[in-house]
């Protein structure tokens, strides 16, 4: 006992200790001096454009989840510098044996920035609202996420969406205990739920800023007030502006279940221009910014400043449209991959670290087969294959798209000369369709059968076989201009595997048989770089970019 | 005088119309459409379909014409599609910052156009002279994102005297009433603030100013030449005019007129030169938030921010005009 009461003074001594620190540093921060002590916390990242929505249910793009996954935590989170699931506001999880009831233990002890207690309830009221989303709400530059995971709404005006969704209801039996029941298998949920669109959000604040209230008519919908001014998550940091076009501002959320780690305001500065963000770097305003531009990367390296890089979680490839009669002969498609030296062109236009591609998904992803049929280079057997195929005069069109860089692509117009420069090698010429990116190549590329070879990647969402491949050959599509029945219903069996090991399984089937069959050619796994000042330390860097800055801290 | 501006503003309303119609239909004329920007590589096209049929995009032309009209005139410029903001908001919060940027480069063209056209007309075909028209010769030839980059990287990059982005620091709790951050920072007498927004000014200003200063210069310094070599001006230096009051009075006087006019064009030359300047420096104005909209088809901001420009032009030239007549009587006859 007397032990007991000692450790609890010692402990309240200690407390008090840590606390009046802390409160001595805070009272130590004047903030009308311009902040240099204030700057010592302060985490400065580039973003290249506003949020679409602070409410990440309304969105799907990389710079709105970015500050997101500050401000909100979903219930499953990535393993650091990996994209596979691991415990967030779940601690654990169990699945039932038909994979129909996920049942869900919840980290104790966790408010919202609001002080609504985040239990199982809240767990519940966030499914129900995702899945009860009305008229505009669905549309797909809203709630994108649920419509894709899931598979539909409760109720839709639109037929395909209307009651056909995977989620079914969603229980608390107790205050840490939520079991989401599905009407048919989703293997891909418990990877699906790191994403921010499924972050849990404050039931209350919900509420209170009406957060489904999109208004407005179905021409203009207006997003509530909750999306762009009140976004209530469990996350390290809590918002405190949004001034368009200029900044977004979070700040230390002191409440935090959490470590907090040193970082006491995040600013996003909003620098669209790519040579704006590196000079800003450089000038010292900003402590740093991604998708640094291979050209800056050497250049800001022999500068001092850090380079950074995510593992490769996307694909670029060189799709052939079977549309093209001549693309239609497996041995031309054969003949093609074997005339590309991928090495070289790796070698000359990726990033450093980037790997060569077998697969059309990237080695971390589950499902891939590193026994797939390969197509070395090889350029006398691929005027065989032409030979053989009777086109050894072949001409065909290849459209690549300018003005743009993707992660997975950052030069086109480099990666395109030397796919070219190897087909002329091999006697095939090349007619080239140069198109600006959006919204003339896309269109080409996927909404007519008017192109012949063209240049395409993705970047995956989560760790799942089928946001890659499924994307790509799920069906048909103009893109690649063939049917294949086999391959897309192995792709569909595999989707629904009840249990993720006998998904693995049948992915990897489906990944040999699509290298079989070949319907384009994966060229690359291009690493993403960020750019750091110097002082920037333990940047946690990951695939799927759930980058939180509490890890982060600045040596001055 | 009133009858002119009565009379020039009444000219606006179908000047308004045409463009409105040009406009609704350049933008219905750009390939592809709003659905692939938004919705990124992987839009399906029901989805494609579902946005278009959202936004009204599927509608006839004459229906969407006059659905867009009638909203217009009611004061509904509609919602961006990107941000999803109602386009006469983004307009509000974004157009103060150009303003200022605008102001302050007009300021900088102006001031040191002038002096320079003059002094280099005052001497005429000596060094001054000469480095004058090397000066408004690199100001038109040298493209604007070109001087944009050298001054950052000189300037901010390696002397560190201003900054290469946006309009105020980190951690400056400044209080805003105009949205003119340098007048908030001397109204609130917050002098930080205010110098703070001015040094993220210089540059940009610098930037976009260039090419007015330039063709002012020319202009004045053409102008200052023509009246002092002018009858009534050697007619003047004969009957024993004072210098001085000879050049402010008459030189200056009678040169400032096509002078005056240049000024006025270069407004309209500044709005379209902030749509790179900004972008350039990530300065949060209309100009950055226009450019992004182009890349991004956003056809209501397109629409709306154009027509609202074309307005704030129109009406700067018949400032111009009436300033004609306080410079030049003879011209309030007319």
């Amino acid at each position: 006992m007397r032990q007991g009461i000692k450790a609890g003074v010692v402990g309240a001594a200690g407390l008090a200790l840590v606390l009046s620190g802390c409160a001595s540093q805070r009272g130590g921060e004047d903030p009308t001096d311009g902040g240099t002590s204030a700057a010592e916390q302060t985490f400065t990242f580039a973003a290249s454009s506003d949020p679409a929505s602070l409410d990440p249910a309304f969105a799907s793009d990389g710079e709105t989840f970015r500050v997101a996954r500050q401000m909100f935590e979903g219930l499953v989170g990535t393993v650091p510098g990996t994209a596979d699931p691991a415990p967030l506001l779940a601690e654990e999880w169990e699945v039932s044996d038909d994979g129909l009831e996920y049942t869900f233990s919840l980290r104790e002890g966790v408010t919202f920035h609001d002080d609504t207690p985040f239990n199982a309830e809240a767990v519940c009221f966030n499914f129900e609202r995702w899945n009860n989303f009305e008229g505009i709400a669905q549309s797909e530059s809203l709630s994108y996420y649920w419509g894709k995971v899931n598979g539909g709404f409760a109720s839709s005006e639109n037929a395909a969406m209307d009651g056909t969704g995977k989620y079914s209801s969603c229980e608390a039996p107790d205050e840490l205990t939520a079991v989401i029941t599905l009407s048919s298998p989703l293997p891909e949920l418990v990877s699906a739920l790191s994403l921010p669109a499924f972050s849990m959000q404050s039931p209350t604040a919900l509420q209170e800023y009406g957060a489904d209230d999109v208004t407005g008519s179905a021409e203009a919908p207006v997003l509530p007030t909750y999306a762009t001014e009140h976004p209530t998550g469990t996350g390290p940091f809590v918002f405190t502006s949004w001034s368009p076009g200029e900044q977004v501002v979070l700040s230390a959320n002191p409440d935090y279940w959490g470590e907090q780690g040193q970082i006491t305001e995040v600013v996003f500065p909003i620098i669209s221009d790519p040579t704006a963000r590196r000079q800003a770097l450089e000038a010292g305003e900003i402590d740093g910014y991604d998708l640094v531009g291979p050209a800056d990367v050497e250049a800001l390296a022999a500068d001092g400043f850090q380079i950074v890089d995510r593992d490769a979680f996307n694909v670029l490839y060189l799709g052939m449209n079977q549309a093209i009669p001549e693309l239609a002969d497996i041995r031309v498609r054969q003949a093609i991959a074997h005339a590309v030296d991928k090495e070289a062109l790796v070698a000359a236009t990726l990033p450093e670290g980037t790997e060569v591609a077998t697969n059309f998904v990237p080695p971390s992803v589950l499902g891939y087969n590193d026994e797939v049929t390969t197509y070395d280079y090889d350029p006398d057997l691929a005027r065989d294959l032409l030979a053989q195929a009777g086109v050894s005069d072949l001409t065909i069109n290849f459209t690549y798209p300018t003005d743009v860089s993707r992660p997975y692509m950052p030069t086109p117009e480099q990666v395109f000369e030397r796919v070219a420069a190897d087909l002329e090698e091999v006697g095939i010429t090349v007619e080239s369709t140069p198109l600006p990116w959006s919204p003339d190549y896309l269109d080409r590329i996927q909404g007519g059968a008017d192109h012949g070879l063209h240049l395409l990647g993705w970047t995956g969402d989560y760790n799942d076989t089928y946001n890659f491949v499924g994307v790509f050959f799920g069906g048909p599509s103009s893109e690649w201009g063939f049917d294949n029945p086999e391959l897309f219903d192995a792709l569909s069996s595999a989707r629904v595997a009840p249990t993720v090991e006998e998904q693995t399984a049948l992915y990897e089937d489906v990944n040999a048989q699509i290298m079989e069959f070949l319907p384009g050619v994966p060229i690359a796994h291009p690493v993403p770089s960020l750019a750091f000042r110097p002082e920037v330390r333990d940047y946690p860097a990951s695939p799927v970019q759930d980058e939180v800055y509490n890890v982060v801290s600045i040596e001055e | 005088m009133t009858r002119l501006i009565v009379r020039r503003l009444a000219l606006l309303v179908p000047t308004l119309f045409g463009l409105s119609i040009l406009l609704f239909l350049w933008v219905r004329a750009l390939p592809g459409g709003p659905a692939v920007a938004l919705l990124g590589e992987r839009a399906t096209p029901e989805s494609i379909a579902e946005l278009n049929r959202v936004y009204g995009f599927d509608r006839p032309l004459p229906e969407q014409y006059l659905t867009y009209v009638s909203r217009m005139i009611s004061g509904d410029f509609g919602v961006s599609i990107r941000t999803r903001r109602p386009v006469i908001e983004e307009f509000a919060s974004r157009f103060p910052a150009t303003l200022e940027l605008t102001i302050f480069a007009l300021v900088f063209a102006v001031v040191i156009g002038l002096a320079l056209g003059y002094v280099a007309a005052r001497h005429h075909g000596k060094v001054v002279d000469h480095a004058s028209v090397v000066v408004s010769l690199l100001g038109v030839t040298v493209p604007v994102f070109f001087l944009a980059f050298m001054l950052k990287y000189v300037f901010a990059v390696q002397l560190g005297w201003f900054y290469t982005t946006g309009r105020q620091s980190q951690g400056l709790d400044a209080t805003h009433y105009t949205g003119l951050y340098v007048l908030d920072g001397v109204i609130t007498g917050e002098w930080d603030a205010a110098w703070d927004a001015f040094m993220h000014l210089v540059l940009p200003a610098i930037a976009l100013g260039t090419i007015p200063l330039a063709i002012i210069t020319r202009m004045t310094r053409a102008s200052v030449i023509e009246v002092q070599g002018a009858d009534y001006v050697r007619t003047a230096r004969a009957k024993g005019l004072r210098s001085t009051r000879l050049r402010n009075r008459v030189v200056l006087r009678n040169a400032m007129l096509p002078v005056v006019t240049t000024i006025g064009l270069q407004v309209g030359l500044l709005l379209s030169g902030a749509v790179l300047t900004e972008t350039v420096f990530a300065f949060p104005g209309i100009g950055s938030f226009l450019y992004e909209s182009i890349t991004a088809s956003d056809y209501p901001v397109l629409q709306g921010f154009i027509l609202v420009i074309a307005v704030i032009y129109a009406l700067v030239n018949l400032a111009v005009d009436v300033s004609y007549g306080v410079i030049d009587p003879r011209m309030r006859a007319r």
